[in-house]
């Protein structure tokens, strides 16, 4: 690759590594699915016995598919939105194979039973200090390049893909302090209560911004640069941007509703994800407006669709969440299924569904030749779609079930239902499950596929960074 | 436009950016997190509440090894029907020595904060080992591996019983060097029971509401 071209080929690394790891974290989220089902197919074995695996499905979608796909599409749009090339290329390649070994042993440690039990952070302290390492020089890499811009602003995505560097490395900090015993075992340096507060202000905005600021950037970079149009109201994103990182922080202690903390912060907890509901929906509103300018191309292109498609379950993920987090209707919702099913239509629906739609875009461009098949992807779309709503509609019905019945007294004020008849009902639902996420896993391999085959007929190309054009990502 | 023109500088100095999403991002924080870390309100262990014995902690080690805090919740809540099918609800006093917080999230099973006493050894073990055969319908996982492993194969509780110590746990040096023997020749299956059997026990005075 000549000096002056963008570094493109990490960015094709990382795409490959991120569909490499949705497809076996989505076959471990359909293999757990299935041992609610089928109890016994874990024949015996501890590395297959469904904690282990379940913890395995987390880690692997969020930090393996998640993470990759953010890392890999922010270091394309950073130099495209900067005009200028990586900055220090050989850290960005310590970042690649930093991370990916990372995850590769992670996984195997998860299995072999190494645990610090906190949620979506359960890799061992190890772990969590190479994680470190590498975050520290993804940020150098990112903010290098942002420094040496040859752009006068900095663009939208950029703003959204720093936030999520810069806040997710304090919350992975804290969050992760403890005192290590052993080589595989350490202790929280929080314990009980102030531990969970601690957990949830990390658990919460690893959602917030991972999940949700960090596919921001995605958006912002990919959605106008796709449909040809600038994003539709600058100032909006603006405000959205800084209520979005200013409110989600204080959001977390809907996760602990009637748990032993104060009931202040519960309050606070609940008030702040009311609120949240108006930055989030401000930017779908600038995202649906953008691309309703360019809605003739939405109906031939397959990779517009699953974007728009995305920003509709992302509506959805945001309006169910403050719902969620009041907490007269937390008290239904809380440790049932509806939880579960609020998760995946935010997870399944928007952050995968956004990425499947950039990596069709994104692909043929690394690749320099049209994908390799449009039917299949828009096979895969109606797969994905299919796959989403049975998903979260079973769980749903599976959730307001458990709900209702789980509190319900009967006339002497006794409960009406043992645990165990509500459990033998959720068996329907969790067959439904294990077809719908089977649906999706396929579409997601349809899609491994095509894109495999794309990037199998490349051509060598290189795109130079523009003297002093502007026009990068729609407006910048 | 006075907000434009603000965000221009902002948007313009790479700096000023970095700056303003800590400052804006830290401030949820500190003022609803760190309180609560500093303060001794929902640090201090309740009256009566004891320590981890070695074989307990052994326990608990293999709960969260073997993540059943995915399908268990220890957390409940003061709601009429939850006091009434687990027991006391649960207060920030009973879980000062618990590293990590074993709450959890989701109840594919029943909650477990009140699970001490319920049962007796031999049910406990005949569950784990498979739980169908106690419960027909169950969907819980059998983990037969407990039974046939010693516990503790890694010969660590005194590393990890030093290591809560550091952290302010009430062990005594005696007590960390009389550990290993208190697990000489127990199975797993014993310290995930006398685990179970602990959780609980100093709620055990309380009235029920
Ligand atoms: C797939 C989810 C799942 C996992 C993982 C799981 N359990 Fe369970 N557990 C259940 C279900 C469902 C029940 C209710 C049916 C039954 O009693 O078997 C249950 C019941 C129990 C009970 C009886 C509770 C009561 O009040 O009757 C105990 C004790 C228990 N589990 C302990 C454990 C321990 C210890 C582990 C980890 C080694 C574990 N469970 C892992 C699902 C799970
Ligand atoms: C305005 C935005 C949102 C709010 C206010 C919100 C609120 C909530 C609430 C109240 C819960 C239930 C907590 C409980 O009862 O235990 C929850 C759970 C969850 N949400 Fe959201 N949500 C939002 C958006 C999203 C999005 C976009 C995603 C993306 C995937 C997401 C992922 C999750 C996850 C993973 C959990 C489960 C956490 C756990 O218990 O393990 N949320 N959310
Ligand atoms: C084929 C697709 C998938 C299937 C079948 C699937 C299945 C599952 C199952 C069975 C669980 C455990 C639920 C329980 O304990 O009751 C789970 C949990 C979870 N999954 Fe998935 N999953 C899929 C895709 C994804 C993706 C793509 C993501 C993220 C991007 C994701 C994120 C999560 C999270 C965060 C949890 C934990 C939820 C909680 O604790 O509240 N899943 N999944």
């Amino acid at each position: 690759m000549g000096t002056a071209s963008y570094q493109d080929r990490i960015v094709t690394a990382f795409t490959a590594c991120a569909m490499f790891w949705a497809v076996l974290g989505m076959l471990a989220g359909v293999y757990v699915a299935a041992e609610l089902v089928w109890p016994t197919i874990n024949f015996g074995q501890p590395a297959l016995s469904f904690g282990r695996v379940r913890t395995l499905h987390t880690t692997l979608v969020l930090f393996g598919f998640g993470v990759s796909a953010l890392i890999g599409t922010a270091f394309y749009s950073v130099q495209r939105t900067s005009h200028v090339r990586l900055f220090a290329p050989g850290l960005a390649w310590f970042v690649f194979y930093a991370w990916q070994l990372a995850i590769v042993l992670g996984g195997c440690s998860i299995l072999a039973g190494w645990n610090s039990g906190k949620e979506y952070a359960e890799l061992e302290w190890p772990f969590d200090l190479a994680i470190a390492v590498a975050w520290v020089a993804f940020a150098i890499v990112f903010f290098g390049t942002i420094a040496r811009r040859r752009m006068e602003s900095i663009y939208i995505s950029n703003w959204f893909y720093g936030a999520l560097i810069i806040v997710v490395a304090m919350l992975h900090i804290v969050n992760s302090l403890a005192m290590p015993a052993t080589l595989g075992k350490s202790y929280s340096l929080f314990a009980g209560a102030q531990d969970a507060v601690v957990q949830w202000w990390y658990g919460h905005n690893a959602v917030g911004f991972l999940l949700t600021g960090g596919f921001l950037g995605m958006l912002y970079y990919f959605l106008p640069k796709h449909a040809e149009q600038p994003i539709w109201s600058y100032r909006l994103s603006i405000v959205s941007f800084w209520a979005f990182v200013y409110t989600y922080i204080w959001a977390g202690p809907h996760h602990l509703h009637y748990h032993a903390i104060p009931e202040w912060v519960q309050s606070l907890g609940m008030v702040m994800s009311l609120i949240l509901l108006a930055p989030s929906w401000a930017t779908m509103v600038n995202g649906i407006m953008t691309v309703s300018a360019a809605s003739q191309k939405l109906r031939t292109d397959p990779a517009l669709k699953f974007i728009v498609l995305s920003l509709a379950f992302y509506g959805l993920a945001t309006f169910e969440g403050p719902m969620l987090a009041i907490k007269s209707v937390n008290v239904f919702s809380h440790f049932t299924e509806w939880t579960i099913g609020h998760v995946h239509s935010g997870a399944l629906g928007w952050n995968a569904l956004i990425t499947f739609g950039t990596f069709y875009f994104l692909v043929p461009r690394l690749a320099g030749v049209p994908l390799y098949s449009a039917r299949l992807a828009n096979v895969h779309f109606w797969l994905a779609l299919a796959g989403v709503m049975l998903y979260v509609l079973a769980m749903w019905g599976a959730g307001v079930s458990q709900g209702v019945l789980w509190l319900s007294l009967d006339e002497l004020g006794e409960v009406r239902f043992s645990f165990n008849d509500v459990m033998a009902a959720m068996k329907p639902y969790y067959l439904l499950r294990f077809v719908a996420g089977l649906v999706f896993l396929v579409g997601a391999m349809l899609m491994a596929v095509n894109l495999a085959r794309t990037f199998a007929g490349r051509r060598t190309i290189e795109v130079a960074p523009p003297g002093s054009r502007v026009g990068a990502g729609g407006r910048t | 436009m006075k907000l434009v023109s603000l965000h221009r500088k902002i948007e313009r100095n790479s700096g000023l950016l970095i700056f303003g999403i800590l400052v804006v991002s830290s401030i949820g924080g500190l003022v609803q997190v760190l309180p609560i870390v500093l303060g001794d309100a929902h640090g201090a262990p309740a009256a009566g509440l004891a320590v981890y014995s070695p074989l307990e902690l052994e326990g608990r080690d293999l709960y969260i090894r073997e993540s059943c805090s995915t399908c268990h919740t220890q957390q409940v809540r003061p709601l009429l029907a939850e006091v009434k099918r687990y027991g006391p609800y649960s207060r920030a006093g009973e879980f000062a020595y618990d590293r990590p917080f074993l709450w959890g999230s989701k109840r594919t099973g029943p909650d477990l904060a009140r699970i001490g006493g319920k049962y007796n050894d031999d049910w406990q073990r005949m569950h784990l080992l498979d739980p169908r055969s106690v419960v027909p319908a169950s969907i819980m996982p059998a983990y037969p591996w407990l039974a046939s492993r010693d516990a503790d194969q890694g010969r660590t509780i005194q590393a990890r019983m030093r290591a809560l110590q550091q952290l302010g746990h009430p062990y005594s040096d005696q007590d960390i060097a009389a550990a290993p023997a208190a697990l000489e020749g127990r199975t797993e299956l014993e310290a995930l029971v006398a685990y179970l059997q602990s959780l609980g026990r100093s709620m055990a005075g309380e009235p029920q509401p």
